[in-house]
């Protein structure tokens, strides 16, 4: 550890490089120059005149939530090479590297074997067939029977769970530490008593929006958002989402606290990535269509959406500015070769968790586009990548694993035995951070607790409180299969009771 | 401040290959030492005053730091004394947080002043039984030199002082304010060209070609 001060200064130092360029640094100076004009300003008190006047226009509170959501990145050592940074443990990094060769090569013999290039520009005639059928890409019936997925998550979950550290002894078999589960790395991961303290607000004492206020609206909750919202304050909005948000108020809510604003340059950015799905047909824009075709279409929720899934998804993945994130994401973009010069490929090789459950919330394309991408590269690329970070699969799933152990062990011991290891149930939820299996106003609940602790720890937690809840039926199975037929349907669950039972009403 | 040294360079040093302690005979005795004695020597006749020492863990908990001191005098007796004790690297002996990270020890965590040091001495304990083996790489020893008075240049607007004059005016803004606020934007202008963006637009294609065959990760 460095010494606090040396350390403070190098994050001060960090954030400002970061800040540096950015629209709202060219904002502010701008603000500054004009306030000069006005009578009140003092060349001999000239910095406090500007400084108060920044304040008072609001300016300041821009700047304190776009530091706020810098300081979500972590602080690094200046000897740390770059990788480091992304992942700290030399050989979940090079588990990942093995993960993504096996995943190219994949895309790769794809692509030689359909005999599609990866990337290709566009006709002419193609480019406007699209941009004329561009808000109806669902009525679009084309044969994709030839693509298969890259990867399912089975064999994500294979290669978790034969991670090992090279330094870890694991020559006691038998020892007080012994642990049933799938998972063999041992990361830190917290346990009840922990969690209680860090989640104090889930607390059955506590209202909680959604539950509580079934049967009376309090106007008084939904005044404490309404100032946050007033005075743009992110980390108050954060604050208050630990107990929900309201749903009116939940879409503007999510975009304050992951500070996606909707200003001129994120459309023209929109329209920008719009222009280039239009001029470009990459491979991965089949798998994706192949993707929301079976997976939405097919939802009775969410297949009015399908249209919007399709501009967001095929976007996305053209979106240069997600491969910022890659610094500290474990995973790195693979290169492409386009005509024997190197440049970055833009197409992430993983798929981001669904989108849908966002359309609910926003019915602008660059609006809805912007917070999902501010999701996905604050938490949900942690879902797809091998890491060492408290929110990341790898952690979530011995947290599951732990919790199940700890506080259901006869549960655990039992589906062990009929060989239904728990974690390859739960898995699929996790990965997709519940998206898809409860029903939308439950999850929408669920993530408004992801932003509020800004931890994708709830994810787990809920996974055990899925299964406590459902632990006298699953004694009862015998084989694999009737204790996935039992865990099959999530989508009558609340959330909020289940983690909070679990939570601080599991005796220790 | 860490955030210079890069430009001052290591102290070299001769580092000694760890030694770990057993209790008993070593060679009967097949439990995992919890105990490593790292020595750091710096060159012969030349005692150093160190501002930093930077490295990178493996697996190790705790770092006791040992400072070898000789007196300025050439027949003063070197003296061990203890700079720090029990420095905690990992959250958690028994998990994995913090074990690959790097640090830094700055002279102003120590407990006694770095200055003519001759030797160091790194004590590693790991007492959890879940690891192979611990140690600590790539130590380095960083001087301390005296710190600059140069003036902050960009401070431009505390050195900036009004000329006490009173000329006379006939119904003309006063030239005082019209100069000053003249060169406030002037001087802001030439602020934001120094600080030229480097953030990148955001479109890529490679002379207007997007043909893309194959991916790799080389």
């Amino acid at each position: 550890m460095m010494d606090e001060s040396t350390e403070l200064s190098l994050t001060i130092a960090q954030i400002v490089q970061r800040l540096k360029g950015s629209h709202l640094h060219s904002q502010i100076e701008r603000q500054a120059k004009e306030c000069l004009h006005q009578p009140d300003i003092k060349l001999e008190s000239l910095k406090e005149d500007v400084r108060s006047f920044l304040k008072t226009s609001g300016w300041e509170r821009k700047l304190q939530n776009a530091v706020y959501r810098e300081l979500h990145l972590p602080p690094s050592h200046p000897a740390a090479p770059p990788e480091h940074l992304k992942e700290p443990l030399a050989y979940m990094r090079k588990a990942q590297a093995s993960w993504e060769k096996r995943v190219l090569k994949s895309l790769n013999s794809m692509s030689t074997e359909l005999g599609v290039p990866l990337a290709r520009m566009r006709p002419a005639v193609e480019q406007k067939e699209l941009t004329n059928k561009w808000n109806e890409m669902g009525t679009d019936e084309p044969d994709l029977s030839r693509f298969r997925p890259v990867y399912a998550p089975k064999d994500f979950l294979e290669v978790l769970i034969s991670l090992r550290n090279p330094n870890h002894d694991s020559s006691e078999d038998i020892s007080a530490r012994s642990h049933w589960g799938l998972i063999q790395v041992p990361l830190n991961v917290r346990d009840i008593p922990q969690l209680r303290q860090a989640y104090s607000e889930l607390n059955l004492t506590t209202g909680q929006l959604g539950i509580d206020d079934h049967a009376h609206v309090h106007p008084g909750i939904h005044k404490k958002f309404k100032y946050a919202l007033s005075y743009q304050d992110s980390a108050a909005a954060q604050q208050y989402s630990r107990q929900g948000c309201p749903t009116g108020l939940r879409a503007e809510l999510w975009a304050l606290i992951l500070n996606s604003t909707n200003q001129p340059p994120d459309v023209m950015h929109y329209e920008q990535l719009k222009a280039g799905v239009i001029q470009h047909d990459l491979l991965v824009d089949n798998l994706i269509y192949k993707d929301v075709k079976l997976t939405a279409s097919n939802d009775d929720y969410y297949f009015v959406f399908e249209d919007f899934l399709y501009q967001v998804l095929l976007c996305f993945s053209r979106d240069t500015a997600v491969l910022e994130h890659f610094k500290y994401n474990s995973a790195t973009p693979p290169k492409s070769y386009i005509q024997g010069k190197v440049g970055e490929e833009e197409c992430a090789v993983v798929y981001p968790p669904n989108v849908a459950p966002l359309c609910f919330l926003y019915n602008e394309p660059s609006k809805l586009y912007s917070v999902f991408r501010e999701m996905y590269i604050r938490y949900f690329f942690r879902l797809h990548s091998i890491s060492s970070s408290p929110s990341g699969i790898v952690s979530l799933c011995l947290q599951f694993e732990r919790l199940l152990q700890t506080h259901l062990p006869q549960l655990f011991y039992h589906l062990r035995q009929i060989g239904a290891q728990p974690l390859r149930i739960a898995f699929k939820w996790m990965v997709r951070a519940f998206s898809g299996y409860l029903s939308t106003d439950q999850l929408l609940l669920l993530w408004d607790r992801i932003l509020g602790y800004d931890s994708l720890e709830v994810v787990a937690v809920l996974a055990a409180a899925v299964f406590a809840f459902r632990a006298e039926n699953l004694m009862e199975v015998t084989s694999l299969a009737s204790a996935e037929a039992v865990l099959a349907d999530l989508s009558t669950l609340k959330v909020m009771p289940l983690i909070q039972i679990f939570l601080f009403a599991t005796a220790i | 401040m860490s955030g210079s040294t890069e430009d001052i360079k290591a102290v070299t040093c001769t580092i000694k290959p760890p030694v770990y302690l057993q209790i008993g005979d070593t060679k009967t005795d097949a439990a995992h030492s919890g105990i490593c004695v790292v020595d750091v020597t710096l060159p012969f006749g030349k005692p150093a005053n160190i501002e930093e020492i930077t490295f990178k863990n493996y697996y190790t908990a705790y770092v006791t730091v040992r400072l070898l001191r000789r007196g300025p005098g050439q027949e003063a007796p070197a003296k061990w004394c203890t700079a720090l004790r029990d420095l905690p690297l990992m959250d958690n002996p028994h998990t994995e947080g913090g074990s690959q990270d790097y640090y830094s020890i700055h002279r102003t965590q120590m407990q006694v002043e770095p200055d003519h040091v001759v030797s160091v001495r790194l004590i590693l304990r790991q007492p959890s039984s879940a690891w192979l083996t611990f140690s600590l790489e790539e130590i380095k020893m960083y001087p301390h030199t005296e710190p600059d008075s140069e003036k902050e240049v960009s401070d431009w607007l505390s050195d900036l002082t009004l000329v006490d004059q009173h000329p006379d005016l006939e119904g003309l803004p006063d030239p005082q304010t019209v100069s000053s606020s003249i060169q406030q934007m002037w001087a802001l202008t030439e602020v934001m060209q120094t600080n030229q963006t480097t953030a990148s637009i955001g479109r890529f294609d490679v002379d207007g070609c997007y043909d893309i065959n194959l991916l790799s990760l080389t």
